[in-house]
């Protein structure tokens, strides 16, 4: 469907407010660490897109999971990985670009054998 | 017999309005109403518009000044005889700072959209109401901030409620969702503000503010709460005529304001998860529990009053089979959302106490016990071992909403519910279906909207830390922001206290 608007070239008018150029060369980039509901929801970074995946894991995603007690019994080589709702098996030495990933994708991850307290 | 007779107030009213409706003729009607026909709503008589108040000017500044000095007169007292030291508890303070920000400016964001669509409908009958409802929204700001300032003279995080609805994280919640209305036609305002917020889901907004108030001893909210009963039972009027009259005018008006029910309905459930946080967490004397009002004033007095607009071909909103499941879920899901973020947020937080989660296993019992009472405690541990749990990054916001992204998928209480969808090229994230579909019907509209997180990473929110982005919030920090215990306003409750246990001696 298409906005009823007053204007008849409104939709020529419209500038999206948050496309990849507004992010002074980073790309939007959301994780979440599945069954571990503490963290409410995804969590939101600007990123360059030629950072490597393993970065991503250890600089990133590891240090802002820290508060949680699983956080520490991560076996990072058996995670597994949804990117932007595809199951996915990450290659840690290649960019972001190159595992596929583009402004605003989503990375779901589990960790099997550790769901939190009750999934928290 | 005599000229000073006094005049029926239904004819005075048609004298009020008589005329009002001329036909012009310097300049075409289409040109001096041009908002009213461009959303395919179509108006064969507007005459057939039935004002059920029939209030004339005169008796409508009587009403309103008689109330309102009854109103100051409570205030005056209240603050005369210290009134905020006998409130329940000093978190209640906590419930009006989250009115003042998240809903006073509201009802300055009406009071601008009913002059606007007072000014922009066709009929007089509908243009004078609007009018009415548009100063009893200023009038209804300005005596909430009355009210609530004397609250301002002892408890944080309320001076800054103006310049924080326009920045907030939070708030831009409650903002963008009037903003959103009030840059849609008047008919599409009316709707949503006139009917489904005023008339549908006013009840989940107003009583429990006012009984809650009521409840921790708050009189001086009580009576702003009774101050604008009247007038809130005229916009109800207005919302049930607006919906009434336009299905009654022509048949292809059906299919537009349905479309704009099952919108306005969502985004005001969303609105109103606020709303159920306070009841189930922020109130120290609880009324009910979110679950029990969501199924009075919703599932019964909503149901009801589809079952009577199904006679023109009106249907419950959709997705309202999932907003009543959700009412098991989103008061928790919330409040994880502000005790996370506490430190980016200008009121109190605080773990439940033992007695507070015996109240909700047993106001909740499918599913408090099962999702929510095991994180609480988990947290509350984490507390007591001085690793009170903080998200350090920032969320994922909905698109639609602009809440972060933390309810559960529908019949999965363990998994976020993810929803997105590609708009020229770009990826948008949404929290839900209803939000989602609210998107993909006006995706021009809401790839404008202005996300705080987005904002903060393009570098328009004062700078990229924390710190940065709270100081252009003119968040006081470490008085504003984080849990109730250790706050100042904990600490001034708690000399209040002890001064009136050393005066009873
Ligand atoms: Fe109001
Ligand atoms: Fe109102
Ligand atoms: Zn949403």
């Amino acid at each position: 469907m298409s906005i009823i608007a007053l204007a008849p070239d409104y939709e020529s008018k419209v500038e999206p407010r948050d496309p990849l150029k507004n992010f002074h060369g980073n790309m939007l980039v959301y994780v979440h660490w599945e069954e571990h509901l503490s963290f409410c929801s995804a969590i939101a970074f600007p990123l360059p897109p030629v950072m490597p995946f393993g970065a991503l894991v250890s600089e990133v995603i590891a240090p802002h999971y820290a508060a949680h007690p699983d956080a520490s019994k991560i076996d990072w080589s058996k995670a597994e990985w949804m990117i932007d709702g595809e199951k996915k098996t990450p290659d840690f030495d290649a960019s972001l670009e190159a595992n596929g990933m583009h402004h605003k994708s989503l990375v779901r991850f589990w960790t099997p054998g550790l769901s939190g307290v009750a999934f928290s | 017999m005599s000229g000073t007779k006094k005049l029926a107030l239904r004819q005075r009213y048609e004298y009020l309005t008589r005329g009002l409706d001329w036909e012009t003729t310097y300049q075409p009607m289409d040109k001096v109403f041009p908002y009213d026909s461009f959303e395919g709503i179509k108006i064969k008589d507007w005459s057939a518009w039935e004002d059920p108040f029939r209030l004339t000017m005169d008796s409508y500044w009587k009403f309103q000044a008689e109330k309102e000095r009854k109103l100051y007169a409570v205030l005056d007292s209240f603050a005369q005889n210290n009134g905020q030291t006998t409130i329940s508890d000093g978190r209640y303070a906590n419930v009006l700072k989250l009115f003042l920000t998240g809903i006073s400016p509201e009802e300055y964001q009406a009071h601008r959209g009913f002059a606007f669509t007072g000014r922009h409908l066709r009929g007089a009958g509908a243009r004078v109401a609007a009018q009415m409802q548009s100063l009893d929204e200023l009038r209804h700001l300005q005596t909430q901030v009355h009210t609530i300032s004397h609250y301002n003279k002892y408890f944080d995080g309320i001076a800054e409620w103006p310049l924080m609805h326009d920045r907030v994280w939070y708030l831009s919640v409650p903002k963008s969702f009037f903003d959103d209305a009030r840059s849609a036609g008047p008919f599409e305002f009316m709707i949503a503000i006139g009917f489904a917020f005023e008339y549908l889901l006013t009840n989940l907004l107003f009583v429990p503010f006012m009984s809650g108030a009521a409840y921790n001893g708050d009189m001086s909210t009580v009576t702003f709460g009774f101050s604008a009963q009247s007038d809130e039972s005229r916009h109800m009027t207005l919302g049930i005529e607006i919906i009434k009259f336009l299905l009654e005018q022509h048949p292809d008006n059906l299919p537009i304001v349905q479309k704009w029910v099952d919108k306005w309905f969502w985004r005001g459930h969303r609105l109103l998860g606020i709303v159920a946080m306070m009841m189930d967490y922020m109130l120290p004397k609880k009324v009910m529990s979110w679950k029990e009002a969501w199924d009075i004033y919703f599932v019964e007095a909503g149901g009801a009053l589809f079952q009577d607009l199904g006679r023109y071909g009106l249907k419950m909103p959709k997705y309202a089979d999932i907003a009543t499941a959700e009412a098991e879920h989103i008061s928790h899901q919330n409040w994880a959302v502000f005790y996370q973020y506490t430190h980016a947020a200008a009121f109190h937080t605080w773990m439940p106490d033992n007695e507070h989660l015996d109240w909700l296993s047993e106001k909740y019992p499918n599913t408090f016990d099962k999702y929510y009472r095991p994180r609480w405690e988990m947290w509350a541990k984490m507390e007591k071992e001085g690793k009170r749990f903080y998200n350090p990054a920032l969320p994922q916001l909905c698109q639609t909403c602009q809440i972060p992204m933390a309810y559960t998928e529908p019949g999965d209480p363990t998994t976020i519910c993810f929803r997105s969808t590609q708009y020229k090229g770009d990826t948008y994230h949404f929290c839900s279906d209803g939000c989602k579909d609210i998107f993909c019907d006006e995706p021009e509209k809401f790839v404008q909207a202005w996300l705080p997180v987005h904002q903060i990473f393009q570098g328009n929110c004062g700078g990229a830390t924390v710190p940065d982005v709270l100081k252009w919030y003119h968040m006081n920090v470490g008085a504003d922001n984080m849990d109730y215990v250790g706050s100042p306003d904990e600490k001034l409750w708690n000399e209040w206290h002890a001064e009136k246990l050393r005066q009873a001696g």
